[in-house]
């Protein structure tokens, strides 16, 4: 049931990106300043909100290990944070290619892409963290207070724009509304990927705790 | 289209999906390598408790 599931999910999710490829390429017209190259915000900005969502997951899922002490909650925010560190990826790697041919270079220390690259280093510690406590409890605890801190960056990345008005990253609240609609119609099919892929390392994360409750069996002969 | 900016269009596109298949990738690899230890350590379990 499961299996099929997400193998229907991915179905409309291929679906739909191969009409938004087409939507983003073929119907789209080019920009006047930028030409062809803007279009790789189609999948920039999606990648940053889908990033965004499964941060805030992580922080809810901290937040309910921390309320409830269930690890199927640890689980989530571990599986989650994996997920959004994937797409935290894409939106810098894309956004430094844009970079490289609109401003000239792979990188600018502005508000925007710092925070979001601090961001990404913290959400890569959290996951390191978690490598190195052995004992379930105390890593569930531990990083789900890590968690916790590390989201407050996540409104400082979103409202940078707002709060340091002289920087090189565009305004995307100054976009036409064609442009609007081809980036939610693309944020879709990369929500859809979001849940499978966190559908399967959340199984991934009860084969752990099956793993850990087999060790433990183990060493107790 | 502008050839410089249409390679750059490519460039951003071929990076964002080959960090989505190589993570694709990384979770078949550790789905694999779990299933593996799992149905190890359930042997191993299952041997000890024959024989102590």
């Amino acid at each position: 049931m499961r299996q099929k599931l997400m193998l229907a999910l991915t179905g409309i999710a291929g679906l739909l990106l191969v009409r938004n490829l087409y939507v983003i390429l073929l119907v789209l017209p080019d920009e006047e300043h930028q030409n062809a190259a803007y279009r790789i915000m189609f999948f920039h900005v999606p990648d940053a909100w889908t990033a965004f969502l499964c941060f805030f997951g992580a922080l809810a899922g901290s937040v309910l290990y921390l309320a409830k002490n269930d690890l199927r909650y640890d689980g989530f925010a571990a599986s989650i944070t994996e997920v959004g560190l994937v797409f935290g990826a894409a939106n810098l790697a894309t956004g430094m290619i844009w970079g490289r041919v609109i401003w000239g270079v792979w990188w600018a220390w502005d508000v925007r892409l710092t925070t979001m690259l601090v961001g990404w280093l913290i959400y890569a510690g959290y996951l390191m963290l978690r490598r190195a406590i052995e004992e379930p409890t105390e890593r569930a605890k531990m990083s789900a207070v890590v968690s916790i801190f590390a989201f407050a960056d996540v409104p400082i990345i979103f409202f940078s724009i707002r709060w340091w008005r002289h920087q090189q990253h565009p305004e995307p609240a100054t976009l036409p509304p064609e442009w609007w609609a081809a980036l939610f119609a693309n944020w879709i099919p990369l929500l859809l990927l979001a849940g499978i892929f966190l559908m399967i390392r959340m199984e991934q994360e009860r084969m752990q705790r099956q793993l850990d409750g087999l060790r433990r069996t183990v060493h107790a002969f | 289209m502008d050839t410089r900016n249409f390679t750059f269009l490519c460039y951003g596109l071929m990076a964002a999906w080959l960090i989505l298949c190589g993570y694709v990738a990384t979770l078949a690899g550790r789905e694999r390598r779990l299933k593996r230890e799992v149905e190890r350590l359930r042997t191993l379990v299952e041997d000890r408790e024959r024989t102590g």
